[in-house]
């Protein structure tokens, strides 16, 4: 199995703040890990490590056995490894249909193509069909700041998709989505790495979701790596246990 | 009517207008000729400001920089600059029109340029400050390169430059100079126009909306920064050349880096018209210039006060400018849907 990310002994510290520390992990190819830690364990900060937010003290990131702990954000995007935020982020003032343009592959394009036109047939005809898949089609020409909390989860969602990733690192995808959606948001996740053959990487917090959705599942606690192992090896792990009832 | 006619009627009327106007109103030849130069700037501004998110507070320095690097290379093609600014306008050069032409023509075309070159320069700097850092560092470029061309004796530095006298009828100078203004101004505005439906215009607001989004999304943002206060500098400078000539002389705080003046105006006007939109600069500068006109002449002594009266208003009442009212006011004339679309919408695309 190639690893897509491979994370090897990652440290990271703020100040005195030990947020990462001697974290390995392994996300493979074409599969769909699970990140679950409780609030402050450093899952976010590992996500912004490997995505090239800020540098990471000690230790190696490889992606498709490139290292790229040293690249900056839109360089390792252009390879092909997004996110997406927490407080999830879209153009707010643009409607979704220029959102789902602008978010086309940029790593093919060159100085000609930024005074190119702004889309080309295919790419609306894919953004389209991708607002479709998230059930975002009807809104497609509002702006994209008036779309409620979780109608904006699934545009960047669709947006990110838009972008080809080979990989897509999703952060709590369904914080703050209504629980009737989730199941059909599962779904859709699902079929993006299925259909699409996406590489999902994701960090969670509802057990549900991450126990259905997932292959395999590092846990972390206070920085570091505390248990992994296929969903059910997790569910009944202790520590596991322990460390989200607080006996830690 | 359809919106095709009717926007060929409007840049038509606007085109009869201005062509007639400085033969009906040869007095006012000069104001019209600055009414375009105003125009030009809240384009400029609002590329930056509007469309891309970043206040600049600075860009008139792009514009001084322009009337110097004009200035020195009309002087420059036929004599040494030094000795022509130590004399402080005593030397008196008859510049016959050949030589007038070809300086002018040059000089447009290397303030063009030079612009270009300081904003890729200062852009490498200043464009990796976001919000108000930002703002305040583009007015520190601003305010220090008025204060070191004030200090460079080569240049003239505070007692400035007299500009090669314009060869013939003054009736044909000021019909020249507004008609190089308006050019200036037309192609800026069509530049514009067209540089918003590229993708460059859809990345420019992607980066307004969340920067660190669209670098999350691979986009390449310093390189749009770049270019985009480079074409900003790129109008800007040909302004500056332009107004020098026009004016006829040119000194560092006063005409050439007016940083309280026509370096806040374009900041009010862009506001004023609705930033990040096409039209908003064009009528914020129209409308500011005329206000800024009568209370010149009609409450001289009070203009500043006046004109801070505008500011607030603008700023608590029209937040979103002339423009931006517009598009919530009358969203289906500007093609701006508020609602879902229709049931058989859907089925239809599906």
């Amino acid at each position: 199995m190639a690893g897509m990310i491979e994370i090897r002994n990652v440290s990271k510290a703020f100040g005195g703040v030990q947020a990462n520390k001697d974290i390995s992990m392994d996300v493979p190819e074409g599969k769909i890990t699970g990140l679950i830690g409780p609030n402050g364990s450093g899952k976010t900060t590992l996500f912004n490590s490997v995505v090239g937010y800020h540098p990471i003290n000690e230790g190696s990131i490889r992606f498709q056995g490139r290292e790229i702990s040293n690249l900056r954000v839109p360089e390792i995007a252009r390879l092909g490894m997004l996110r997406t935020f927490q407080q999830t982020r879209i153009y707010g003032k643009m409607n979704c249909v220029r959102n789902m343009l602008i978010s086309v592959p940029h790593r093919n394009l060159g100085w000609a193509d930024l005074f190119g036109k702004q889309y080309s047939a295919e790419d609306m005809d894919k953004a389209e069909r991708l607002l479709e898949f998230v059930g975002l089609y009807a809104k497609r020409n509002l702006l994209a700041g008036e779309l409620s909390f979780g109608q904006q989860k699934l545009l960047e969602f669709a947006m990110a998709l838009m972008n080809d990733p080979k990989v897509l690192l999703l952060d709590e995808p369904t914080a703050g989505i209504n629980p009737t959606l989730i199941n059909g948001l599962i779904d859709r996740l699902k079929r993006a790495n299925k259909e699409f053959g996406i590489t999902l990487f994701v960090i969670e917090h509802n057990m549900r979701v991450i126990m259905n959705l997932a292959e395999h599942i590092y846990c972390l606690a206070h920085g570091q790596m505390l248990a992994d192992g296929s969903p059910e090896q997790i569910r009944t792990d202790q520590r596991v246990i322990d460390a989200y009832l607080g006996a830690h | 009517m359809n919106t095709t006619s009717s926007k060929i009627i409007l840049y038509v009327g606007i085109l009869a207008v201005s062509i007639v106007a400085p033969y009906l109103f040869p007095a006012y030849a000069l104001q019209l000729a600055i009414l375009w130069i105003m125009i030009l700037f809240a384009l400029t501004w609002d590329a930056m400001g509007g469309q891309m998110g970043y206040n600049s507070l600075g860009n008139i320095v792009f514009f001084g920089v322009g009337m110097y690097i004009s200035a020195v290379a009309q002087i420059g093609l036929y004599f040494d600059v030094g000795e022509y600014t130590s004399a402080y306008g005593a030397i008196k050069v008859d510049f016959d029109y050949g030589q007038y032409f070809t300086g002018l023509t040059l000089g447009v075309i290397a303030a063009a340029f030079g612009a270009m070159v300081v904003a890729v320069a200062f852009g490498r700097i200043v464009l990796g400050l976001r919000g108000p850092y930002f703002a305040i560092g583009t007015l520190g470029v601003a305010l220090s390169a008025g204060e070191l061309l004030g200090a460079w004796e080569w240049v003239g530095a505070g007692s400035g430059i007299s500009m090669p006298v314009y060869p013939g009828d003054p009736d044909d100078r000021s019909l020249l100079f507004y008609f190089m203004c308006f050019a200036a101004a037309a192609a800026t505005f069509f530049f514009y126009r067209w540089l918003y439906t590229t993708r460059f215009g859809l990345a420019l607001n992607a980066i307004r909306d969340d920067e660190e989004k669209a670098e999350a999304m691979g986009i390449h943002t310093v390189r749009y920064k770049i270019v985009n206060w480079a074409m900003s500098a790129f109008f800007l400078g040909i302004s500056g050349a332009i107004y020098g000539n026009m004016i006829g002389f040119i000194e560092p705080l006063e005409v050439a880096f007016p940083t309280v003046t026509f370096g806040i105006f374009m900041v009010l006007m862009a506001l004023m018209g609705g930033k990040g939109t096409l039209w908003g600069p064009v009528v914020g500068a129209t409308l500011f210039h005329i206000i800024k006109e009568v209370t010149w002449t009609h409450l001289l002594g009070w203009q500043w006060v006046a004109l801070g009266m505008l500011v607030i208003i603008i700023v608590v009442y029209f937040p979103q400018g002339i423009m931006g009212w517009a598009h919530d006011k009358w969203p289906d004339f500007f093609g701006i849907e508020v609602e879902e679309a229709p049931a058989e919408d859907i089925e239809e695309a599906a």
